[in-house]
Formats: structure tokens, C-alpha cells, sequence
């Protein structure tokens, strides 16, 4: 079936699919002991609200030219992609089981000549939004309808190649595409304005010729109104800088650079279950 | 859809026959586009543009953009040929050429124009010396070095046809026009140029010709020396550089790029692998210093002397 747009269940469908996501995630990455909560967590909202509200799609036919595109930049964040290609219908659910394990489908970063659903191969940071860029590009010059999502991370911003796409989207107006930033304020070491800081993130995009919105990237109705908007009501690309919680929905978690990569033990797992309800 | 079969006309320089090529297969392929960092007229693509301007994608000064760019447009239905300055599009592009392109198998077309010396003067940041080796290093990129006007051209059309990733480097420089009854480009199938039984000159892109002449002076020695143009160095013609090797005991390698990773360094693989002989390679030794195109291949070898002298050492060498 082809996904539709935003109903009037919307919210409920987003939240139940965001928690189940949360859920999946973190037993994958407890039961490998590898992965990328923090950083799944604070963009499941985000990739929740595209699969079940946004985007149009059809599992069955990953290659339909006129799909809705979704490139999931920050590549290390698996455990918000795959949960989320897996309850939008790509492949099913015992896949998750073998994340991470020998010659799995489901790479410690996404590669879509393994998985179908994955637009580009990520991992290495500033390559997912070039390549949005030139699929809103084509979309351009084929007058295709389709509209391109693209999300990163705030500390991936550092990466000089998302400012080359920024400029060349600006450039071109490519009113078909949405860069969303998840901006957690957390990179791997440290917060990103300690490290190398990134604000006046809204300013930067503003000056490189984009539209700019901030949002709750946890908050479903703003993200549904954001993300939702129909090509044709906007002359320019559009930024919406998501502000998130590194680890969002598990307390031990939340905004705490260590949870970048770190991994739940035992007693971890079982309070973060309780609370993942 | 169909993809045009143009008659390349003869005479033509290379970058005349890639550019000429690609507007004649452009006109019946609405898919192609070529996408540039501001290199439509070092590009030669300047009447593509004209021609073609939507389909023209410039994103200015921006190498790994331009790569990432490239690998959305194959996501979106369309074959992109990105021509740029191969020593900036290999370099400074690698990572994106890795990943976007030959790990993600997205159907890119990157062409590497101006490669090797062919910026002499210019100094060893605008040579392109190293290129072989990184894309021969991305297993699933086909490398084609084409040694003449025609050759490009049918290396052209081959790439347009072709779904996956390709990288043709392309060169500047004039060079003749190899002239061989019935002759048909086959990537990964090497083109046999002369015969021979003593020792097998292995080469490449502007150095085809070099190794037609040393074959010609080593005959007057009572050399008999085998010419093969090994234009796809990705994949290798393992079959060709094995019966070398079994039938005339002795290689030269002879390459526009750094003397290691590249066509010798394959060649040189595949022997030591197979039917070991000795194998001496022609190419540069690292970064080179500035002068002309002419007088940089005269001090490296990149000659039918510098071809000579190597290919009697390796003859010297069987059995030693």
C-alpha cells in the first residue's frame, strides 16, 4: 500500500510507532552491546512523524520514482532508521534481531544495496545531505512532484560539505527539499558549542537563502505541521532546526555525551524497559 | 531507452571526442546530465551547456558536493557524468567517490579530464598522477584510460550505456590516432596492438603510441616486443597479462601516473599471483617537479627510449 499523508490519528500512530521504535532500538543495541542511542533516541520523533504522517511511500516498491525521499545522513543512528523501516513495512521484524551480527543486512551504517528503504549509503558525516541535494535536484529538472527529507546531526554541521549542499540548494531554490537538524547539542566528545559552536544555526541558513523554522523535534503536531507541507508552498529550501534531547524517553540518558555510543548493561536495560512505556 | 551509437569523426582530439560523443548521445538520452565545478570550459563542455542547459548542474567550486550531488541525481533517475579536473575530482572527492558512489553502487559516471602531467607547468598539485591508484582501490569502479580520440569516444558511450559506476580518465594531451583494421573497444578486454613473442609492453592513455614506437625500435634489435592497450585497468584482463607473461617472459608497464598502484602495480599483482616474470614499470616516481609535458616525460622514460631501455632490462632479466 502507499502511505497517505497526515490523518486525524496522526499523533496517536506517530506516538505508539515512536515508543515501539524506542523499545526496538534499545534491545537491539543491549543485545549487540554496539550502537548509537543517544543519537537514535533524540531523532526517532522525527523519523516517526515522516513514516507516519509525512512521507508517501510504498514498501513494496522501494523503487518507485515518484516516492517521497528520506536520507538519514547521521548514518550512525541505525537504531532510529532501521526500527523505522522495519514498522513502516520495508522488511520484517526478526530482521532487527540480527543487527550488527556477521554479514547482517543491517550494517552498523545503513547501506542500500543491502536494505530496501535505505536512499544512500551514510556513515562518514556531510554525505547524506549532498546527495539530497542532488535528488532534489533531479526532481527539479524531471518537474517530479516528490519532495526530499534529509536529517542530520548538529555536531555533522561541522562537516565543510553540508555548507557546499547548503549553498548549492540555496543557489538553485530547491523548494522541494528539507534539510531537519537534530539539534541535540551533544556531539560524540563534548556540546557542540563548546567544541566548535554552530549558533546562530537559524542565521547561517537564513544568509545561505533558505527558510528557517525551530521546532520541538518531540513535540508530533509541530512536527506534523513542519514536515507536512505540501510542495508549492514555498519558494526555497527549508531548514527546520529540531531542538532534541540526546536520549530522549530514558532518564539515566537524556543529555549526556557519554550515551552517544554508550550501551546499557543489565540493570540499565530493565530500568530503561520500565520506562519506556 | 535507446542510446545513440554517434560515428565519432576522425581526426578528432580526445577532448573533442568526449565532448562531441556525449551531446551526440545527450540528444536521444534525456537521463544524461553532467554535473561541474565550474569546469564547463576546461571541460570542453561548453556546447553541452548551450545545448543542454538544464541539464548542465553546475555547483561551482565544490568538489565533494559535486560527487554527493551526482549520487542524488542517480537516485533520481538520471545518469550524471561529472567532469572535473582529475586531480581535483579524485582527491579531493575521495571519500564521497568511496562511499556515495562505489560503496553505494549509485550509476555516476565520473570523468577525470586532464589527467596525469597533463597540467606540466602547473606543479605537482594540479598533476594527477595518483588517481589510478585510489579509484583501483574502489574495487567496483570500472577505470578506463583511453589512449586516443576514437577510443574515447567509444569509451564514452560505453560508460552511458553501462549501469554502475565508471571512471574515465581522460587526457588533454594530442595524441595520434591509433590506426587498426576492424578494431573494437571492449572494456576489461585489453586491445592487442602488435604482436609479439620476446617481451610485452603493457600500456595506457597517452603512452599507447610511446609503446608502438618502442616496439618499432626494439625490432630493429631483433626484439620482438608484443604491444598490449590495457585502457580498462579496473577490471584487469588477468587472461591477456597471464599469456604475456607465458608466452614472451618478460613486461614493461607504461603509465601516464605514479609508477606504483596503478596499471604496473596490477600487472605486477596478477604475475607475482600467476606466472611470475619480471616486470619493469614505467610511470612517475612521486611528486614531480614543474615543466612541459614534454620535457617531464623525457626525464621519467615516458619515451621510446625510457620504453627501450626498460623493456631490454626486463628481457635481461628472464631466468636471472
Amino acid at each position: 500500500m502507499t502511505h497517505a499523508l497526515k490523518t486525524d490519528n496522526s499523533d496517536a500512530l506517530i506516538r505508539d510507532k515512536a515508543l515501539w521504535m524506542r523499545q526496538q532500538a534499545m534491545k537491539m543495541v543491549y543485545a549487540k552491546q554496539l550502537g548509537h542511542l543517544g543519537g537514535d533516541f533524540s531523532a526517532i520523533d522525527v523519523l516517526a512523524t515522516l513514516y507516519f504522517g509525512v512521507l508517501r511511500y510504498d514498501p513494496a516498491r522501494p523503487d518507485w520514482a515518484e516516492r517521497d525521499r528520506f536520507v538519514m545522513s547521521k548514518g550512525h543512528a541505525t537504531g532510529a532508521l532501521y526500527t523505522a523501516l522495519c514498522a513502516a513495512g520495508y522488511f520484517p521484524q526478526d530482521w532487527l534481531d540480527t543487527y550488527m551480527e556477521h554479514h547482517s543486512k543491517l550494517n552498523g551504517h545503513p547501506n542500500r544495496q543491502y536494505l530496501p528503504g535505505v536512499e544512500t549509503n551514510t556513515g562518514p558525516l556531510g554525505h547524506g545531505f549532498p546527495v539530497a541535494v542532488g535528488i532534489a535536484i533531479a526532481g527539479q529538472i524531471n518537474g517530479a512532484d516528490y519532495r526530499t527529507y534529509v536529517l542530520t546531526g548538529d555536531g555533522e554541521q561541522q562537516e565543510g560539505s553540508n555548507w557546499e549542499a547548503a549553498m548549492t540548494a540555496g543557489h538553485r531554490k530547491l523548494k522541494n527539499l528539507t534539510l531537519i537538524v537534530d539539534r541535540n547539542r551533544l556531539q560524540q566528545g563534548a556540546r557542540t558549542e563548546v567544541t566548535n559552536g554552530l549558533d546562530p544555526l537559524d542565521e547561517k541558513y537564513r544568509a545561505f537563502g533558505w527558510d528557517v523554522v525551530e521546532v520541538d523535534g518531540h513535540d508530533y503536531a509541530q512536527l506534523l505541521d513542519t514536515l507536512g507541507a505540501p510542495l508549492g508552498t514555498r519558494d526555497k529550501p527549508l531548514c527546520v532546526i529540531a531542538n532534541t534531547v540526546k536520549g530522549k524517553g530514558v532518564s539515566f540518558m537524556e543529555d549526556q555525551a557519554k550515551w552517544h555510543h554508550g550501551v546499557p548493561n543489565a540493570e540499565q536495560f530493565a530500568q530503561a524497559m520500565k520506562e519506556l512505556v | 531507452m535507446a542510446v545513440a551509437q554517434p560515428t565519432p569523426t576522425p581526426g578528432l582530439d580526445c577532448r573533442k571526442a568526449w565532448a562531441e560523443t556525449l551531446e551526440g548521445l545527450a540528444a536521444t538520452d534525456e537521463r544524461i546530465v553532467v554535473v561541474v565545478n565550474d569546469s564547463v570550459g576546461s571541460s570542453n563542455l561548453g556546447g553541452f551547456q548551450t545545448k543542454f542547459p538544464d541539464r548542465t548542474v553546475n555547483v561551482g567550486i565544490a568538489e565533494q558536493n559535486m560527487v554527493g550531488v551526482a549520487a542524488g541525481l542517480a537516485n533520481g533517475g538520471r545518469i550524471p557524468f561529472v567532469s572535473a579536473a582529475s586531480c581535483f575530482l579524485s582527491a579531493r572527492a575521495l571519500e564521497q567517490i568511496k562511499a556515495d558512489v562505489a560503496y553505494a553502487g549509485f550509476n555516476v559516471k565520473l570523468v577525470g579530464q586532464s589527467s596525469g602531467i597533463a597540467y606540466g607547468e602547473l606543479g605537482a598539485t594540479h598533476h594527477s598522477i595518483e588517481d589510478f591508484a585510489w579509484i583501483r582501490a574502489l574495487g567496483p569502479i570500472t577505470l578506463i584510460a583511453p589512449c586516443d580520440a576514437w577510443e574515447t569516444a567509444e569509451a564514452v558511450k560505453w560508460a552511458a550505456a553501462h549501469d554502475g559506476p565508471v571512471y574515465l580518465r581522460l587526457s588533454r594531451m594530442k595524441v595520434p590516432t591509433l590506426d587498426l583494421p576492424g578494431r573494437a573497444f571492449t572494456p576489461g578486454k585489453a586491445e592487442l596492438q602488435r604482436a609479439g613473442s620476446d617481451v610485452t609492453i603493457i600500456a595506457n592513455g597517452t603512452t599507447v603510441h610511446l609503446a608502438m614506437e618502442a616496439a618499432e625500435a626494439l625490432a630493429e634489435e631483433s626484439v620482438s616486443a608484443r604491444v598490449l592497450n590495457m585502457h580498462t585497468i579496473t577490471p584487469l584482463d588477468t587472461n591477456a597479462v597471464i599469456a604475456a607473461a607465458r608466452e614472451t617472459g618478460a613486461i614493461v608497464t607504461v603509465e601516464e601516473a605514479l609508477d606504483r598502484g596503478g596499471l604496473g602495480g596490477a600487472v605486477a599483482e596478477c604475475t607475482s599471483a600467476t606466472y611470475p616474470v619480471p616486470v619493469q614499470r614505467v610511470g612517475f616516481p612521486g611528486f614531480m617537479p614543474t615543466g612541459s609535458i614534454a620535457s617531464l616525460f623525457e626525464e621519467f622514460g615516458l619515451s621510446r627510449e625510457g620504453i627501450v631501455s626498460a623493456a631490454r632490462i626486463a628481457v635481461r632479466r628472464k631466468g636471472a
